[in-house]
């Protein structure tokens, strides 16, 4: 019974509007009382039913909902045989949970979206070598999975056999097509767009990438703020005192009309909903941009930013190092290189590989006596002559000369911020190559809108030598640059600016070395390419390492933040102006009261709806300058 | 112990989380501090005690109070 009206609320709220188009109509126009104020009453009773049950429900489990203090307004409208505010009350009360629910559903589409891409079926191998169509959850780690054209792959897992390409924007928001072979790595959730692929289930359900992301993204819009639960703690006394401030009223001015009044008048609606709808809607508006705000508290921090710590290699600049500078000295130029090429190509330093791309063509000669020394370089012996390739220390110990020109030569390359590659031949300098790491494209544009979002201090922190981290600084105005740092010099940085300068801090990194200050700054920015440890340690991540969401997230949790606080200032400015009117004019009554209400549970819902299509504003460059 | 998520409608009030979550930790065999409700998303989770009670049942208890079960999963 309880089942079969909560189930038929809309039918119910639809009928009680006819009667009461019904009673209005016999009354004025007809002037019949009598059906009048039968329609009035049917449309009560029937109307009250939804709202007294789920205020019961409430009460049993020691909850005064908003439902307890209706109800109890209706039932003694009622008694006073006020027909009209009875009917009308729970009219617009059950009408105003319709639209709420309408509209709450939009707030939460943003999630939605991301939630309907997740498989729902797969086509599983099964014991006669066939294949089967499953629901997604039946599919087991090990299970052989087939993925045709135009589906969804429904597992993580690696290639068999097959090839295709896949569109994996769900994960990385990049939407360029990757190609898959025997091999490679698939994700949930993503679609291959063409080719036929057979793979084997790694990770199935809620451990697969796009499942962590999802339920992250879900506990994040359910997490509360200090602020929440203040309002948490404080509905659960606010009601109950509503419900005695009408009891009192009652028992002194004996006016049970004033009371039930102000039962109605005191409803909390907009205050329980404000917030929460302000969080989904932000947190939302971050999935479909590429930006996972973990949760409310998340995006209260952030909102308050002063300082932005960045790792240097990877973060600002591209991690791909590439030769920007060059000198030769002397002659058989050629032949060095080739020496060069021979002895890089035997390492995996990322120097080394600039290097080999600097010089493209070589001919190869075999390498003999290779030597490793440890923060030097390389020595070796190439068709019988001594190689060394390194720094300028290892050039000394080699008894190396380095005459005056060379000297400034090097001089000048350090100050443009690269890292040195020295080649001698027979303990003669040859070659001279500056490495440096290219600045992202696009940083400097989104360093200056941090500013603009109010961001006081732009610090990087790396671990590369002084004069390279003094470079990169220089070339993107920064306020900090700190060189030679290791990871815990890292943390400790952050720690003095949280503790001694009282700053809030976020810390920008790759999620992987940078994890102590990830976790020790206010907020751990990672540019996650959707990897496991960039998603947990975290508190925001950057799907697709893409550093242009930055600002993009610090200035929606900005527009989250200040929500929150105007819809926390609608609900209360309602309930006061209510309450105000009910002792200080003779227009308000309960009828009015509940219209007030729910059209203010809608302002804040829409207000917060706001959020979804929040976007930063684009100056055009030519007005920074 | 198993782990179950159970789907339901569209949750509009806050207070439905409050019901929810105490109708699920009344149940014998439910871990009574693994109970979560997502309000946002719908979804209650939770541990329960397989030998003591069903899925079914946890999906029994929540419908009786008005809200529908649309999916659910326990392993």
């Amino acid at each position: 019974m309880q089942r079969f009206i909560l189930g038929k609320k809309n039918h119910i709220t639809l009928i009680s509007a006819i009667l009461i188009a019904t009673g209005f109509t016999s009354a004025l126009v007809f002037k019949n009382e009598t059906v009048a104020a039968w329609a009035l009453v049917i449309a009560s009773v029937l109307g009250a039913a939804p709202i007294a049950i789920q205020a019961y429900q409430a009460l049993k489990v020691k909850v005064v909902s908003i439902d307890v203090l209706v109800t109890i307004a209706v039932a003694g409208a009622f008694f006073i045989k006020n027909f009209e505010e009875s009917a009308i009350v729970t009219f617009l009360f059950l009408f105003g949970a319709f639209l709420e629910q309408r509209t709450l559903n939009k707030t939460r589409s943003a999630i939605k979206e991301l939630t309907e891409m997740a498989p729902e079926s797969a086509l599983k191998q099964m014991e006669n070598r066939e294949f089967e169509e499953v629901d997604v959850d039946e599919v087991d780690v090990g299970d052989i999975l087939l993925v045709k054209t135009g589906a969804k792959i429904p597992v993580d897992g690696t290639v068999l056999s097959g090839e295709g390409s896949v569109n994996e924007a769900s994960i990385t928001g990049e939407s360029l097509p990757v190609s898959k072979e025997k091999g490679s790595a698939v994700f949930a959730g993503t679609i291959l767009d063409n080719g036929t692929i057979q793979i084997a289930a790694d990770r199935v359900g809620e451990d697969t990438t796009f499942g962590k992301i999802i339920e992250l993204v879900e506990e994040a819009q359910d997490s509360k703020s200090e602020a929440e639960r203040f309002i948490d703690r404080f509905s659960k006394y606010y009601t109950p005192a509503v419900l005695l401030i009408g009891i009192i009223v009652w028992i002194f001015s004996r006016n049970l009309e004033l009371a039930i009044t102000i039962l109605v008048l005191g409803c909390p609606g907009a205050l329980v909903i404000g917030v929460p709808v302000s969080n989904v809607a932000g947190i939302g508006n971050g999935a479909r941009n590429g930006v996972l705000l973990k949760g409310s508290e998340v995006i209260g921090d952030f909102s308050r930013l002063d300082t932005v710590a960045f790792d240097k290699t990877g973060t600002l600049t591209v991690g791909n190092p590439s030769v920007s500078e060059k000198a030769y000295y002397g002659d058989h130029i050629e032949e060095a290189l080739g020496y060069l090429a021979s002895v890089e190509r035997q390492s995996d330093h990322p120097l080394a590989k600039a290097v080999l791309e600097e010089i493209g063509d070589a001919t190869f000669s075999p390498v003999e006596n290779t030597e490793v020394v440890k923060g030097g370089g390389i020595t070796a012996t190439v068709d019988g002559h001594r190689i060394a390739v390194g720094n300028v220390a290892l050039m000394e110990r080699e008894g190396v000369i380095i005459s005056g020109q060379t000297k400034a030569d090097i001089d000048r390359f350090e100050k443009n911020g690269c890292s040195l590659v020295l080649t001698s031949v027979n303990g003669e300098l040859k070659v001279l190559m500056g490495v440096r790491d290219q600045v992202r494209p696009g940083v400097k544009e989104d360093l200056s809108r941090l500013r603009k979002l109010g961001v006081k201090n732009l610090v990087m922190l790396s671990g590369d030598n002084q004069g390279t981290v003094d470079a990169v600084s220089r070339e993107l105005g920064l306020t900090e640059a700190h060189g030679n740092m290791l990871p815990e010099d890292k943390s400790a940085y952050i720690k003095k600016l949280i503790d001694e300068k009282k700053q809030i801090v976020a810390f920008v990194g790759d999620g992987v070395n940078d994890s102590p200050s990830l976790a020790l700054a206010h907020i751990g920015v990672a540019m996650g390419s959707g990897t496991d440890v960039a998603i947990e340690t975290s508190d925001v991540v950057l799907m697709n390492s893409d550093f242009s969401r930055l600002p993009h997230a610090l200035g929606l949790a900005k527009a989250t933040a200040r929500n929150m606080k105007q819809n926390i200032f609608i609900a209360v400015g309602v309930v006061l102006f209510l309450l105000a009117s009910v002792f200080f004019s003779e227009w308000m009554n309960m009828s009015i009261g509940m219209l007030v209400h729910e059209a203010s549970i809608l302002v804040v819902i829409l207000n917060g709806m706001r959020l979804l299509r929040y976007k930063l504003r684009k100056k055009p460059a030519k007005q920074l300058q | 112990m198993k782990k179950a998520t159970i789907q339901l409608e569209t949750l509009t009030c806050p207070s439905c989380v409050l019901k929810i979550e105490s109708a699920a930790k009344a149940l014998d065999g439910v871990a009574k501090e693994s109970v979560k409700v997502l309000f946002n998303s719908g979804k209650v989770k939770l541990d329960f005690d397989e030998k003591k009670l069903s899925v079914e049942d946890i999906e029994k208890a929540i419908a009786a109070l008005g809200y529908e079960v649309k999916k659910s999963q326990a392993k």
